[in-house]
C-alpha cells in the first residue's frame, strides 16, 4: 500500500486560530498522506488538533481560523488555496464527510428524503432519478423500509439510524474520501459496532478512503489500517495499526494505552498527570514533556525530529534517539500487551 | 453475606404515563461495595439512580436504606384494592369478608408506604450523594466553586463561616483542586476539573453511598483516568459505597464488584464482575460484550459480533439465580438449560 501514490497527500499543514486570548496554535506542521483504499486513523484528546486538521481538508474551517502555511493536495489539487467555487465540485463529489452528532448534522425540519437528494439535484440529476438513487442509497447503509423513512423527518429516528442516514448523505455523490470524525463517540456500543461493521463494508464495497478521527483506541484498533497520534497541534508517532498498538514508540502512546481501563485487571489506571499545554503559547520543547515521567533535559528546549523506527513507523521523541538513554515501554503496558496476545492465541485454539 | 444491605431496591417501578421506565429491578448493595449498572440509553439505568434519591417519586416498590424505607410506591396496593372492589361484585358472602379483609390489608400497606415516603427525614437522604454525568449542565454557571461546593452544608443548617471554609477548602485540596480556585467560576475549569468539583460537592456532605451517574464518560481518556483514580481513592478511603451507572462496559467492570445489567427497563443479568464478563449467560449480556471493542487490532479483526434477538419472555420471567451469585431474569423453565450452559 505504501508504494502506491497517495490520494491525498497533507504537508506541513499549520493552522491558527484568532481568539480574544490570543493566537491558538491548533495544528503545528501536521503531515501525512493517505493511500486509495486505507483507513488511517487520527486519533488524540480534545483540542489535539485532529477535527481541525479534517476541517481544513473539506474546507469548512471556520471563520476566525488562519492557514499559516502547508498544503493539502488531492488530484494534484491544493485544497487550502482553492477558490471556494472550485471547492464546490470537490466536495462531496471527491471528499466527503461524517460529522459526531447526527442529530446537529441533520436539519430538523427537512425531511430525509430532501436531505438526500439535496446533492444530486444541486449537481443536476432529475428528480425522479435522485428519488431512486436516494432509495437505494438507503437500503446500502442498512436501513429498511427506505420509502418510509425518506418522507421522515430526523427526531423521528433512532440515533444509530440517523448516523447511517448522515453515511448516505455523505455517500450521496460518490466520494473517493471519506472523513470520519468521532462518527461513533455519540452511540451506544451495539449500534457502535453495527456503524463500524457498515463502514467497513462501505470501504471494501465502493473502494473508499477513510480518515477516522476519534479518541476511543478500540474502535480505532477495530477500523484503520494506519494511525496517526496526535498531540497538541502535532503528529507525534505514525505507523500501521499493529506497529503503534503492539510497539508503541512515544510516551504519549504509551500514557493514552495504559489510562484505558482494561477489562483484565484492577490496577491503579496510570493516568497522565496534567492537562494538555495552552497553545497559546505552545511549549518550546516537546509538547508532553510537562506531563512526561521519561522526558530528558532536551525534551524541554527543542523539538523532537521524526526517529524513523520501521519503513512504516516512527515517532518523535528524543527517547529514540541513539544518544539517548535506552527506555523501556512501562512495565503494566507491557503486561497488557502480552495478556492480549495470550487471549488472541486462546481464541484461535479455540476455534 | 451475613451483613446488612446498605441500600435494598425492591421490585422498583419507575412509570411515565405508557413509558415503563424501569420496570420491576431489585437489587442490594452491600456496605463498602461498588454496585456497577450497565446497559445502553434508555434502558433505565439513570432513572433508576435518579429514583434512588428520589429526583422522582416512584411508582411503585420500595427503596431501602440503612433499614429504613426511603422511597415507596403505591400503585400494587392500588392495584389490589381496585381488583378486589371487582372481584366483590357477585361474591358469596364468604368470599366478601376474605375481599374486605384483602383491601383492609391493601389499605394499611398503602397508608403505611405513603407515610413511609412523606415522613423520610432529610438528613438519612443526605447520606446519599450524587455524581453526575455533564460537568456542565451539573454546575451552576452563576455561582463560584466556593458557593457551590458549600451550598449544600449552608441547606442543613451550617452557620459558622469558619467551618465552611474549613470543610470547602479541605475537600478541594482532597479531589485535586486549589485554594486559589474556590471563587473561580465553573466556565474558567477543564471537563476534568469541572468534574473534581462536582465529585467534592458530593463527598463535602461526608456521604455513605455516591450514585455515580456516567461520572466519566464526557472525558477525555487520560482524564477519565484521572477521575477513576480519584473516585477510587475517595471511595477507599471514606470507606464509600458506589452505584456506579454507566454504558462503558470496560469502565464498569474496571470499578464495579458486582454488576446489574439492565435492558428495557429490567434487570436482564445480575453477577460478580469477573463472572459477568468471564461467563455472561442472558443471551442480551453476551451480545453487548461482543460489541466491546478491544485495543487490540488481530483480535478485532476476527471478532465475531453476537447480535441479541429478544425473544418473548416466560410469563413467569423473574430474576433467578443460577449460580450462586448469579441471577439471570427467565422464566421457570429455562433456569434448567441456563444452568447447564454455565457448567460447560
Amino acid at each position: 500500500m505504501p508504494n502506491q501514490s497517495p490520494i491525498l497527500k497533507a504537508t506541513d499543514l499549520t493552522i491558527s486560530f484568532r481568539t480574544p486570548s490570543g493566537l491558538v496554535r491548533a495544528v503545528r506542521g501536521v503531515s501525512f498522506s493517505l493511500a486509495p483504499g486505507e483507513t488511517l486513523a487520527i486519533v488524540g484528546e480534545s483540542g489535539s488538533g485532529k477535527s481541525v486538521t479534517c476541517k481544513a481538508a473539506m474546507g469548512i474551517l471556520p471563520g476566525n481560523a488562519v492557514i499559516d502555511g502547508g498544503e493539502i493536495l488531492v488530484d494534484g489539487k491544493d485544497l487550502l488555496r482553492l477558490p471556494e467555487r472550485e471547492f464546490c465540485k470537490m466536495r462531496g463529489r471527491k471528499i466527503a464527510m461524517v460529522f459526531q452528532d447526527p442529530l446537529s448534522s441533520l436539519n430538523p425540519i427537512m425531511r430525509v428524503g430532501k436531505q438526500l437528494t439535496e446533492v444530486m439535484r444541486l449537481s443536476g440529476v432529475p428528480a425522479a432519478e435522485a428519488k431512486q438513487r436516494a432509495l437505494s442509497l438507503l437500503a446500502e447503509v442498512g436501513i429498511s423500509e427506505p420509502e418510509r423513512r425518506y418522507r421522515q423527518y430526523p427526531f423521528e429516528l433512532s440515533g444509530g439510524m440517523r448516523q447511517r442516514i448522515v453515511i448516505a448523505i455523505a455517500l450521496a455523490a460518490n466520494p473517493d474520501i471519506l472523513i470520519c470524525d468521532e462518527p461513533t463517540t455519540a452511540l451506544d456500543v451495539t449500534i457502535q459496532a453495527q456503524i463500524l461493521e457498515l463502514l467497513s463494508r462501505l470501504k471494501r464495497d465502493r473502494g473508499l478512503s477513510m480518515i477516522f478521527i476519534t479518541h476511543d483506541l478500540g474502535v480505532v484498533a477495530n477500523i484503520a489500517d494506519r494511525i496517526a497520534v496526535m498531540y497538541a497541534g502535532k503528529i507525534v508517532e505514525e505507523g500501521t495499526a499493529e506497529e503503534v498498538f503492539y510497539a508503541p514508540a512515544h510516551p504519549y502512546t504509551w500514557a493514552l494505552l495504559s489510562s484505558m481501563p482494561d477489562l483484565d485487571t484492577r490496577d491503579r489506571l496510570d493516568a497522565i498527570p496534567g492537562t494538555p499545554p495552552n497553545m497559546v503559547a505552545p511549549p518550546k520543547g516537546d509538547a508532553f514533556a510537562d506531563r512526561n515521567p521519561y522526558a530528558l533535559a532536551i525534551d524541554f528546549e527543542e523539538q523532537p525530529p521524526a526517529f524513523p523506527i520501521t519503513e512504516t513507523h516512527w515517532a518523535a521523541t528524543w527517547l529514540l534517539d541513539p544518544r539517548a538513554p535506552r527506555q523501556q515501554m512501562p512495565a503494566a503496558l507491557q503486561e497488557r500487551i502480552a495478556r492480549m496476545k495470550a487471549r488472541r492465541e486462546a481464541q484461535s485454539h479455540g476455534r | 453475606m451475613a451483613a446488612e444491605p446498605l441500600l435494598r431496591v425492591e421490585h422498583l417501578c419507575q412509570y411515565f404515563g405508557p413509558v415503563h421506565a424501569v420496570d420491576d429491578v431489585s437489587f442490594s448493595v452491600m456496605p463498602g461495595e461498588v454496585f456497577g449498572l450497565v446497559g445502553e440509553s434508555g434502558c433505565g439505568k439513570t432513572t433508576t439512580g435518579r429514583s434512588i434519591i428520589r429526583l422522582y417519586d416512584i411508582t411503585d416498590g420500595s427503596i431501602w436504606f440503612k433499614g429504613q424505607r426511603i422511597a415507596a410506591g403505591t400503585l400494587s396496593c392500588r392495584r389490589r384494592i381496585a381488583d378486589a372492589r371487582r372481584r366483590m361484585r357477585g361474591a358469596s358472602p364468604e368470599e366478601r369478608t376474605a375481599l374486605a379483609a384483602e383491601i383492609a390489608e391493601a389499605r394499611r400497606q398503602l397508608r403505611e408506604a405513603v407515610r413511609d415516603h412523606r415522613s423520610v427525614s432529610k438528613d438519612l437522604l443526605t447520606r446519599i450523594q450524587m455524581i453526575y454525568q455533564d460537568p456542565i449542565a451539573s454546575l451552576d454557571p452563576r455561582m463560584t466553586v466556593y458557593d457551590i461546593i458549600a451550598e449544600g452544608l449552608r441547606i442543613h443548617g451550617e452557620r459558622s463561616k469558619e467551618t465552611i471554609d474549613g470543610k470547602v477548602y479541605g475537600i478541594l485540596d482532597r479531589v485535586g483542586l486549589t485554594r486559589e480556585h474556590a471563587h473561580r467560576y465553573p466556565h474558567e475549569f477543564s471537563g476534568g476539573q469541572r468534574q473534581r468539583i462536582g465529585v467534592a460537592r458530593a463527598v463535602v456532605m461526608q456521604p455513605e453511598m455516591i450514585i455515580a451517574d456516567e461520572p466519566v464518560s464526557a472525558l477525555d481518556v487520560s482524564i477519565q483516568a484521572q477521575v477513576i483514580n480519584l473516585l477510587s481513592d475517595l471511595r477507599h478511603e471514606m470507606g464509600l459505597t458506589v452505584l456506579f451507572i454507566a454504558h462503558d462496559l470496560s469502565v464498569v467492570k474496571y470499578f464495579s464488584d458486582r454488576i446489574g445489567v439492565m435492558y428495557f427497563g429490567r434487570l436482564v443479568e445480575l453477577a460478580g464482575a469477573d463472572e459477568l464478563f468471564a461467563h455472561p449467560l442472558h443471551p442480551y449480556t453476551r451480545a453487548l460484550l461482543s460489541a466491546i471493542p478491544l485495543p487490540d487490532p488481530l483480535y478485532e479483526r476476527d471478532r465475531r459480533r453476537i447480535v441479541y434477538q429478544p425473544k418473548p419472555e416466560a410469563e413467569d420471567a423473574a430474576l433467578r439465580e443460577i449460580l450462586p451469585g448469579h441471577f439471570v431474569r427467565c422464566g421457570a423453565a429455562e433456569t434448567e438449560s441456563y444452568l447447564r450452559e454455565a457448567e460447560a
